[in-house]
């Protein structure tokens, strides 16, 4: 039974047509967060986030305070943003950002002062122009009511935003790809270590990165405390989290649950929810937290929406976006529309991750197109075991970054499970479900 | 002799002054370039490397690795149409073959009256009105051949629709302020926030 009671933390503004404006945000206690840290020290700010167990929502899935506390001491340190949001079938910032701006320039603005940063940068994907135009324009207001620029807010701290316009890439979600964009470089991916960010980060200074609905948690976190936050789910996962469902479901869409309180099978098929396959089909195989994510199947719908649930089955929940295939998907189809997305998305600096996904990718299209032999399956398993020694999850890394490591999990889950299919590509020439 | 307008060259010299290193303004300052023509000429390239002090080859090279950045003319339109894996079970490899063929134009390719370029997109995060259809940046959420078709046809006849500008033009609001906080009083608040803290918690 789906747990549908828990407050909405993120989204309680969404519902107005005119969420996005200064003058709704200030009608619905909008900036009251804000003025409250402000009259608290930065540790008491950073304690309050601490309690809250607010785990990193960008995918990674790492304690917000933790990252916060190990920013390097230093005269100069910065706050950067990730809003990028390009990792496939993930579309829950793209509804913070346009529906609710101000709320994350206050959770911006909560976290720079808490972390003492210099200067904070909001980058946003290229592709989200009316996202940019919200955010800007939310921005621009914010500075003329004074919660921006010079003591914000009659408080004697001062800081500046900018937002900064991606220009498409995905690799520019990785955090330290996201900071060489941010510094006018080609996304490539930076070697850690050293290159933690926190340690060496945005032109070489201490730089947290934290993702938009990370920053959006935090006004509710400063104005009902930490234990509030914490109540909420199961520690670890506390408090709620955004589900973007897609695919095969009735009514796909952006849904804010309470962690682990709920399970896929609640998120897919409650009437409130996902409403189930239009179809009348069957859950074939679903993804769990974004295309870098091993997939789930059938015997899995009644896991736990949580961080460490998921785990424990060998997925992760990553970026919260869930993926349903029904019965009359094709899996090799999908696996292989997976990999050449990571193909094309590859910056090209590790050999297995540029020529690997290029090889899987097309030893994928000719089974798919019945130009594939018996042998392509070891094949293709024996490229991912290059890419990712083991097969393990999490993945063994061989690259400068895990976007190769992630490459095997939609091939490794669509052969195990469904080998026979792949067998009857072969044996048929093709596809049969085209 | 500037290749931006003089109003553009303006902007991106606001542009600059955002940043702690000029470069970072490097990409923002594309983006404005190319609403000029929709794509970066290397005239533009050049003025952009002079603003951000980098070389232009070093504008070039960045250039070359985003997708939205483009040295090759493009049509008034560009249409994007997505076809990942929420829209790959939506029907978007058939979305994006009916507007090669509304538009007459192959993926990749401009029509030859210059109205249309067609792309095939990777997910642009709106997985819940699929297939995914942008133009010129802007979710159209056309899910359905005719819907599209009705939508091209409007924008064929020369109407204006409010919501899609000319191709290159990323965003339509600009920052009202540069910067505010002057980097010596923001140094002097945060040591000072620095100590009163310290002696808090110790
Ligand atoms: C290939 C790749 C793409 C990523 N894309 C994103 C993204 O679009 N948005 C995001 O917030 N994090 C993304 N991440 C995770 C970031 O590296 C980073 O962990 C995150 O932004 C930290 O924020 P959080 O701790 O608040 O989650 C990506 C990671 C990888 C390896
Ligand atoms: S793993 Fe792939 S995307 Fe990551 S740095 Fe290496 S080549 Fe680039």
């Amino acid at each position: 039974m789906s747990q549908l009671t828990a407050p909405k933390i993120v989204t309680s503004r969404i519902g107005f047509d005119d969420s996005f404006t200064l003058d709704r945000f200030l009608a619905t206690g909008g900036y009251e967060g804000l003025r409250k840290a402000l009259t608290m020290s930065p540790s008491e700010v950073c304690a309050q986030v601490d309690a809250a167990s607010l785990l990193g929502r960008g995918g990674a899935g790492f304690p917000a305070g933790r990252k916060w506390s190990m920013l390097r001491k230093n005269d100069v340190s910065y706050l950067v943003i990730n809003g990028d949001e390009s990792e496939p079938a993930t579309f829950k910032d793209h509804l913070l950002i346009e529906r609710d701006p101000h709320q994350l320039i206050e959770g911006v603005l909560i976290a720079a002062y808490a972390l003492q940063v210099n200067q904070a940068f909001i980058f946003i994907r290229g592709e989200f122009a009316l996202g940019l135009e919200r955010l800007q324009s939310a921005l621009n207001d914010a500075y003329a009511y004074g919660a921006v620029g010079t003591k914000i807010l009659n408080s004697s701290f001062s800081i500046d935003l900018v937002v900064h316009p991606g220009a498409g890439a995905y690799i520019c979600g990785e955090e330290t790809s996201l900071l060489e964009s941010l510094e006018g470089k080609r996304g490539f991916p930076r070697i850690k270590p050293p290159f933690f960010p926190a340690a060496i980060g945005l032109y070489g200074e201490p730089t947290v990165v934290n993702n938009v609905e990370t920053m959006s948690n935090l006004p509710w976190i400063i104005s009902n405390g930490g234990d509030a936050f914490a109540a909420l789910g199961e520690t670890p996962s506390t408090g709620t989290r955004l589900f973007a469902l897609a695919g095969h479901v009735r009514n796909p869409g952006v849904y804010e649950l309470e962690m682990v309180k709920n399970t896929f099978r609640d998120l897919i098929f409650d009437p409130a929810l996902g409403g189930g396959i239009p179809s009348g089909g069957r859950v074939k195989a679903f993804i769990p937290g974004g295309v870098s994510a091993p997939w789930f199947y059938e015997e899995d719908l009644d896991t736990p929406l949580g961080q460490g649930q998921v785990a424990d089955k060998g997925s992760m929940l990553g970026s919260g976006s869930v993926v349903v295939m029904d019965d009359s998907t094709c899996m090799v189809r999908a696996a292989w529309r997976i990999t050449r997305f990571f193909s094309r998305e590859s910056c090209g600096q590790c050999t297995p991750c540029r020529e690997g996904s290029g090889w899987l990718e097309r030893i994928l299209y000719r089974l798919e197109h019945g130009e594939g032999r018996v042998e392509d399956l070891d094949l293709l398993l024996d490229l991912c075991d290059n890419i990712a020694p083991g097969l393990s999850w999490p993945p063994q890394q061989t690259t400068i970054c895990v976007l190769g490591p992630s490459i095997p999990s939609s091939i490794h889950s669509a052969i195990s499970h469904f080998r026979d299919e792949f067998l009857a590509h072969v044996k048929e020439g093709g596809c049969s479900y085209a | 002799m500037s290749a931006l307008t003089p109003d553009r060259r303006t902007r991106a010299e606001h542009l600059v002054a955002l940043y702690p290193e000029k470069r970072s303004a490097l990409i923002p300052i594309c983006h404005i370039a190319q609403e000029q023509e929709g794509h970066l000429t290397d005239e533009l390239m050049i003025e952009v490397a002079e603003l951000v002090g980098v070389t232009p080859a070093e504008v070039q090279g960045t250039v070359s690795f985003y997708d939205m950045l483009r040295i090759e003319p493009v049509g008034k339109y560009v249409v994007s149409v997505c076809t990942n894996i929420a829209c790959l079970l939506a029907g978007g490899e058939e979305m994006l073959e009916h507007v090669e063929k509304t538009t007459g134009t192959r993926r990749g390719g401009t029509s030859s009256d210059g109205m249309f370029t067609v792309e095939e997109a990777e997910c642009l995060a709106d997985c819940d009105v699929v297939p995914c259809v942008q133009i010129n940046n802007r979710f159209v959420r056309t899910t359905t051949p005719e819907t599209f078709d009705a939508l091209a046809a409007r924008l064929r006849s020369g109407e204006t629709v409010t919501d899609i500008p000319t191709s290159g033009i990323v965003s339509r609001v600009e920052r009202s302020v540069g910067l505010v906080a002057d980097p010596e009083v923001v140094a002097q608040e945060r040591s000072a926030l620095r100590a009163s803290d310290q002696k808090a918690t110790s």
